[in-house]
């Protein structure tokens, strides 16, 4: 009995640090370097002509234009 | 600006697959290659939700973390490039990527696979901005031209958002405040979410006292 005993003992302590020896699953990659050509901003074309302000207006101005609630009735000035 | 990023509102994607409509004309993409997808779970069952999927534009990009040859790159708005001459086709970035974003066409005989495509957020690639190499490999170039992509600006339930990540939360938002709940405003519960009338049951008159 008192040998069941102490296997059980040991078997439980196995048990216990068996978790210790665990590697996380989880893969780190690493960031690479862009390899390829470079690319233009966008707002360096001829329509905005390296006008930042006047692209960044433009996009906000059709993403605000996805909010139906303002666009249906428009907030009083 | 900050961000670029799609969001999709379940409660009011009706699965007509405009999105992915809008963008194969857009773009002209080869037959066998969606950059958009709709995904609808228990489809057929009432309460049904769709979703569509495309390319997220991760902040921390798995595809570009196991590209062997470097070939992704990210613009300064958050949008997630590819340089398809660099490109080998390996298809690593299809395993790593958790929405299926990269699409390979077929190319050749035998099955053979062509260069990895993918959601540009219309902002098409490593080419000059409106050349016809930019539109052959990449698509248009909707961005650049100061519109956001045509899969969200086509959105008939605008249930797809797309722009900067900060204006479209807030949209979302705004959305859900004023809305109340969810489907009983606004989708499967408001056209079929009322409770069924068994026949031969007695319809309550109005006016009507109980005994």
């Amino acid at each position: 009995m008192r040998r069941l005993y102490f296997i059980a003992v040991c078997a439980a302590c196995a048990w216990g640090v068996a978790g210790c020896g665990d590697k996380p699953p989880v893969t780190v990659y690493k960031q690479g370097q862009y390899q390829g050509k470079p690319d233009a901003q966008p707002w360096d074309n001829p329509q905005f002509k390296g006008d930042k302000v006047a692209w960044e207006n433009a996009i906000r101005r059709r993403t605000d234009g996805q909010n139906e609630y303002t666009r249906a009735t428009p907030t009083p000035q | 600006m900050a961000r670029m990023k799609f969001l999709c509102d379940a409660e009011r994607c009706i699965e007509c697959n405009g999105c992915v409509t809008a963008c194969k004309n857009e773009h002209e993409v080869p037959w066998g290659v969606n950059r958009r997808r709709v995904v609808t779970l228990n489809d057929g069952i009432p309460g049904e939700k769709s979703i569509s999927v495309a390319c997220m534009h991760c902040s921390d990009a798995p595809c570009m973390a196991v590209c062997p040859v470097d070939c992704f790159y990210k613009t300064t708005e958050g949008v997630v490039l590819h340089d398809k001459d660099l490109c080998i086709g390996c298809g690593y970035c299809f395993y790593a990527c958790p929405f299926g974003a990269p699409q390979f066409p077929q190319d050749g005989a035998f099955g053979l696979r062509g260069k990895m495509d993918k959601c540009t957020f219309c902002a098409g690639g490593p080419e000059p901005d409106f050349s016809a190499a930019e539109f052959k490999k990449y698509g248009r170039n909707r961005l650049a031209e100061g519109k956001l992509p045509a899969c969200a600006e086509m959105c008939s339930t605008k249930a797809l958002l797309g722009g900067d990540a900060d204006v479209i939360s807030e949209i979302y938002r705004n959305r859900v405040l004023k809305r109340g709940k969810g489907s009983e405003v606004w989708g499967w519960g408001t056209a079929y979410g009322k409770p069924e009338q068994k026949p031969g049951t007695p319809q309550p008159q109005p006016g009507a006292t109980k005994s």
